[in-house]
């Protein structure tokens, strides 16, 4: 029993729509409703949106595709990081279009005027989200086009955000709205099954994928990345069948085989840690993992004498309260208990709240009481400051003047600068106010 | 053009003159402003030589030690993109999402040093694998379209040079109307690699060197320093297309590669495929150079102790960088050459000697007048004495013999420091340090068998286990049969013997039966009583116990290199002409390469005798004297206040200063008046004071000004 109808297309070309998008079938009957016939003038503009991989670019791209009456042109608002790039290549999508023959030059096309003169039919634009950030009259304008060229035009606008965060203050002119849900496991489970290789039958790899939803479901919805995974994995899954220890049936044998490895997989592989060629080599090699170690185990930077000494004060200037610093960086400070001169909004972490900006000055001050023999303020210091900067292990805040006194912010984490103490012998922990 | 400076400010760049009047300039610098000018010349020459030689050194072992790296990042290259040439139709590869091949190269934080790895890279890979490479900064690259302007600018200019004909000149007018998209790049590309390919056996060579179709390499210099948008979007556009191209990505990476998480989301890292790449670390680095440059013969100019520790702790403390190490050491070379005019004799040991055949009669005087010399004259006998510091000819004969000596020295030195190392190297908690550059320093610094680290690390030594020191002379043997010194020819038959020694103890021991140790006795008991008596029994005996032949032997062995450090590991100063070969002006270097700009600063307004030498500034210290330039003295008074300072006070005070030489003479009119000169000149200070950054208005209390520094640095 099809679904989709419509008068203006055969039965046949919808049945192989249907095949191609499936889960999506009450979307792309709306939209061919939407669509209309030939003739009849359609609606100028259409915003779908949904989250990541929930088949919009996929959808509007096999229907367009499919339904060969339809003229359109597809383009990607990242891509076309400028107006005049983006109108231009409309333009030269649409000369193609027209006459196949013969390459045209592109057309010089630099403001929206222009291009409403040139502009000669549908338009999708995936990644909408972009055009926020160009000329103010670009997005209003595309959702008037039909009115603007008096064509038979629909501007569909595909995006991962809601309608409410495009519309501009100025008020415009409402595309038909339509939303695209996330597939349930479900869905998933169809669409990942219905592409099996060809050496093993259905059954089997939708066993597969179950397991693998089993294992992934719970961190990762986005098909294409399951799929990426599911493409990995297999032939890791096959191995006993392969090897003779277990037939197609003995899901059970197949399941104990496979479980470990991919929850490996989603520790190591998933986050790119380790690289999917990675991760294949290591599959043909049988090889143990520890071979390879991940991005993250990594974390140690090495750093020179005083680059560690300066990023320390650094954190201590950033999570000390000022006033503490007497305590902390005197000799004779008497005894001062935290109780005594803790105000009440200091009593939450300072580590909660994050880094405070510091001046220069507090920075080499501490670094002079830190560091046990004299440090002079030579230009090499001066200019390792500058480096941690350039490294983001600090930054500055506030880009005004260089005379004015900068004031910087150590970006880096309790872990880090413990692991940098511990290679100078300092503990940091007896310095740092919160841990008091 | 790009400036390095630690202010922001104005620079001039002049164009810079024709090569040949720069050359006559420095070797004219060179001449002027050393003391005397005795063959400057050839002084200028041999500095020149030597640096060459120096640079090209430095040059190959770092291509030597990045070998390794840069293989594995070829062997990347061409995996990466292979695997879907080949099996496109299988099953696996149709339905991965297609990734973007990217190498993450983690070449440590010495950033000044990633430069010439970067340009060996592009290099190699030029050579090797494609023409096609980009190389991108993050300060060229604030948005996506200047980084897609910079690509394609970097790409397509490549691919013109690669061809270097001449129809293609008017693509250059054009390059600036292209549009910058990737669409652009990828037509560029199809209709680049079809040239090649349709280019017949007249250019086969050129294009033989590359592979089939060459990836499309661009590299990323500072990763840290892009912006996570420009990133983002260029990776997600480039993965739109990377089925139309073969794309390798390469970051370069300073800190650790956490970075490429903490920069791009999960949504875009997904996109590629990372394998990480990491450079030998830096002091590694360090280490050989240093082996392979100071502690060799090779060249003849050496450094001294303090010269070597500036050197190694701006290394250590600061920077890192090993081009800023190698800098430093060409620095040493052009002082030295360029202060000591005796330094013409600082040459391999022929052309030494030829030399000091033809000294002036001043340089002779120059000779006399070395320290060192001097030393040696005292020891010989008076006649010997009287010709030397009379007759010309003589002193050059004994200059010759000396300069043997020395070069004689170095040649022993060398090999026997190494030696020492091997075995301080393995002692636990290395009393005389774990590199060899430490062993080097001590032995440098002074007599190296009198110093307490000596001493415990001989004690250390003779408690070694036999395989260690059998090992340990095995490696000592390689290390002098290797080395050219004439007189190792017997310490390497002593060595041998040892060994041999060693291999019949361990026969002897095979043969004994062994009796039960007492250390087995003790396992038995079990009582707490005897348990106590065996264990007196076991100190008493030990005490009293004679040494055993192993024991002996270790004792020998170690003795014997004791001496063999005393005879050869004499420290360079006690070693008559080592003026002529060691550069020991270790302040000089330091003023150079630490400069202390704030405290230079603090000097000048200081103390401005220290750079005007006018003696009318010549002051005791505390008082304020109104000969000193008006900024002085505003300075000098702004050091006395607080974070605020109020501008009317710090005039009068001024006034108070500039007026009290005239004291008497001052008329009471201008007592109550400030006189309008002296207010200018009082405004032009502190205007001079706030543009070097002592000062700035303040807008928390009005007729004040802040105060930006503190304490006297």
């Amino acid at each position: 029993m099809p679904i989709l109808e419509h008068p203006a297309y055969p039965p046949a070309t919808l049945l192989c729509l249907e095949s191609l998008v499936p889960c999506r079938e009450s979307q792309v009957s709306m939209l061919l409703s939407i669509f209309g016939e030939r003739q009849q003038l359609s609606f100028p503009s259409i915003f779908i949106y949904g989250h990541t991989s929930s088949g919009k670019t996929y959808v509007m791209k096999t229907l367009l595709n499919t339904l060969q009456q339809l003229p359109h042109v597809f383009v990607n608002c990242v891509e076309c990081f400028t107006s005049r790039l983006l109108l231009e290549e409309i333009l030269i999508q649409l000369q193609n279009h027209s006459s196949e023959t013969r390459r045209a030059s592109p057309v010089p096309c630099d403001t929206f005027n222009d291009f409403v003169r040139l502009f000669k039919q549908a338009l999708v634009l995936d990644r909408a989200e972009q055009l926020r950030e160009m000329e103010a009259n670009i997005l209003p304008a595309f959702l008037r086009l039909q009115e603007l060229t008096d064509r038979n035009v629909t501007v569909i606008l595909l995006s991962e955000i809601v309608w409410e965060m495009f519309r501009p203050n100025t008020g415009c002119f409402e595309p038909f709205i339509l939303y695209f849900p996330d597939y349930s496991i479900g869905h998933l489970q169809k669409i990942l099954s219905q592409n099996h290789p060809p050496e093993y039958s259905a059954d089997f790899y939708s066993a597969y994928i179950n397991i693998l939803l089993g294992v992934f479901y719970m961190v990762c919805r986005d098909l294409k990345e399951l799929q990426h995974l599911a493409a990995l994995n297999f032939s890791k899954y096959c191995e006993p069948v392969v090897r003779k220890e277990a037939k197609e049936r003995d899901t059970r044998k197949l399941w104990k085989n496979i479980e470990p490895h991919l929850k490996k997989a989603m520790q190591t592989v998933y986050l790119r840690e380790i690289s999917s060629s990675q991760w294949e080599r290591l599959q043909c090699e049988e090889g143990e993992l520890g071979q390879i170690k991940g991005l993250s185990a990594h974390a140690h930077v090495e750093l020179p004498y005083y680059s560690k000494f300066l990023l320390i004060a650094a954190y201590l200037a950033s999570y000390n309260p000022v006033r503490t610093d007497k305590r902390f960086f005197l000799k004779h400070h008497g005894k001062i208990k935290k109780t005594n001169f803790m105000k009440k909004h200091e009593k939450t972490s300072n580590h909660l709240l994050g880094p405070k900006p510091f001046p220069l000055d507090r920075l080499l001050a501490i670094l002079y009481s830190i560091v046990d023999n004299r440090v002079a303020p030579t230009a090499n210091i001066f200019s390792q400051i500058t480096s941690l900067v350039t490294l983001q292990l600090l930054s500055v805040v506030g880009n005004n003047d260089q005379l004015d006194g900068p004031r910087y912010k150590c970006t880096v984490s309790l872990d880090f600068i413990r692991a940098i103490a511990r290679t100078v012998n300092f503990d940091i922990i007896k310095y740092l106010y919160d841990f008091l | 053009m790009s400036t390095r400076s630690l202010s922001k400010g104005c620079f001039v760049f002049k164009p810079s003159p024709k090569k040949r009047k720069v050359s006559r300039t420095t070797a004219y610098y060179f001449r002027e402003g050393s003391s005397d000018l005795e063959d400057s010349e050839l002084r200028f020459a041999t500095c020149q030589s030597l640096q060459k030689q120096v640079k090209s050194e430095t040059e190959q072992i770092e291509e030597e030690l990045n070998e390794q790296l840069f293989d594995n990042l070829v062997s990347f290259l061409r995996r990466s993109h292979s695997a879907f040439q080949e099996k496109k139709t299988e099953w696996t590869c149709r339905t991965k999402s297609r990734e973007i091949p990217t190498a993450a190269l983690v070449l440590g934080v010495n950033v000044t040093d990633h430069d010439f790895t970067f340009r060996s890279l592009s290099e190699v890979l030029q050579n090797n694998v494609t023409p096609y490479i980009a190389l991108l900064e993050a300060k060229d690259c604030p948005g996506i379209k200047n980084l897609m302007q910079k690509l394609l600018g970097q790409l397509m200019n490549c691919c013109i040079d690669v061809d270097s004909s001449e129809e293609e000149d008017y693509e250059h007018v054009s390059r600036s109307r292209v549009r910058c998209s990737m669409t652009t790049l990828i037509n560029w590309y199809e209709s680049a690699t079809k040239r090649t390919d349709s280019e017949t056996p007249g250019k086969k060579r050129t294009s033989s060197r590359h592979w089939q179709s060459p990836p499309v390499v661009v590299i990323f210099k500072d990763m840290e320093s892009f912006t996570t948008k420009v990133l983002q979007d260029f990776v997600v556009i480039s993965s739109q297309h990377i089925g139309e191209f073969p794309l390798v990505l390469i970051f370069g990476i300073a800190t650790s590669p956490m970075i490429i998480h903490s920069l791009l989301p999960h949504s875009v890292s997904s996109l590629l495929c990372i394998e990480l790449f990491q450079s030998l670390s830096c002091k590694d680095h360090l280490s050989t150079i240093i082996d392979k440059i100071l502690l060799t013969t090779q060249f003849p100019l050496k450094l001294s102790e303090k010269v070597l520790q500036v050197l190694i702790n701006i290394f250590l403390y600061h920077d890192f960088s090993v081009q800023n190490f190698i800098k430093g050491f060409q620095l040493c070379i052009v002082e030295h050459f360029h202060s000591n005019p005796l330094s013409v004799l600082c040459c391999q040991l022929e052309e030494a000697k030829r030399r000091v055949n033809s000294l002036s009669h001043n340089q002779c005087e120059n000779v006399r007048r070395l320290p060192s010399f001097r030393r040696y004259v005292e020891s010989q006998v008076s006649e010997k004495q009287i010709a030397l510091l009379t007759v010309d000819s003589s002193l050059k004969e004994a200059v010759q013999k000396l300069l043997e000596d020395l070069n004689v020295y170095h040649e022993n030195y060398f090999p026997i420091l190494r030696c020492l190392h091997v075995f301080t190297s393995s002692l636990p908690k290395y009393p005389l340090g774990k590199q060899i550059r430490e062993l080097h320093c001590a032995c440098l610094e002074n007599r190296v068998w009198e110093t307490e680290e000596y001493e415990s690390s001989l004690q250390l030594a003779r408690m070694l286990n036999k395989s260690d020191l059998v090992t340990m002379l095995q490696k000592c043997v390689e290390i002098l049969v290797s080395s050219p010194g004439r007189e190792f020819d017997e310490i390497v038959e002593k060595l041998k013997e040892f060994l041999t020694q060693f291999q019949k103890l361990e026969e002897a021991y095979q043969e004994r039966d062994e009796s039960i140790s007492p250390q087995k006795e003790l396992q038995k008991k079990t009582n707490l009583y005897h348990l106590q008596k065996t264990l007196l029994e076991l100190k008493e005996s030990r005490r009293s116990k004679k040494l055993t032949k192993f024991e002996m032997l270790r004792f020998e062995v170690v003795d014997y290199i004791d001496s063999l450090v005393r005879h050869y590991l004499v420290p360079a100063d006690h070693k008559t002409l080592h003026e002529i070969v060691y550069f020991n002006t270790a302040s000089v270097l330091r003023e150079h390469l630490n400069a202390a700009p704030r405290i230079a600063l603090h000097t000048a307004l200081n103390n401005p005798y220290s750079y005007l030498k006018s003696e009318a500034l010549k002051s005791d210290g505390g008082s304020i004297s109104n000969k000193a330039p008006d900024i002085c003295i505003a300075y000098k008074l702004h050091l006395e206040c607080g974070r605020l300072i109020n501008l009317a006070d710090w005039l009068e005070a001024f006034s108070t200063v500039v007026t009290a030489a005239e004291g008497p003479t001052a008329d009471a009119a201008s007592s109550d008046q400030v006189d309008d000169v002296i207010h200018a000149r009082f405004i032009r200070a502190v205007s001079e004071l706030e543009l070097l950054g002592f000062i700035k208005p303040s807008k928390q209390k009005t007729d004040h000004v802040a105060r930006l520094t503190w304490g006297g640095c």
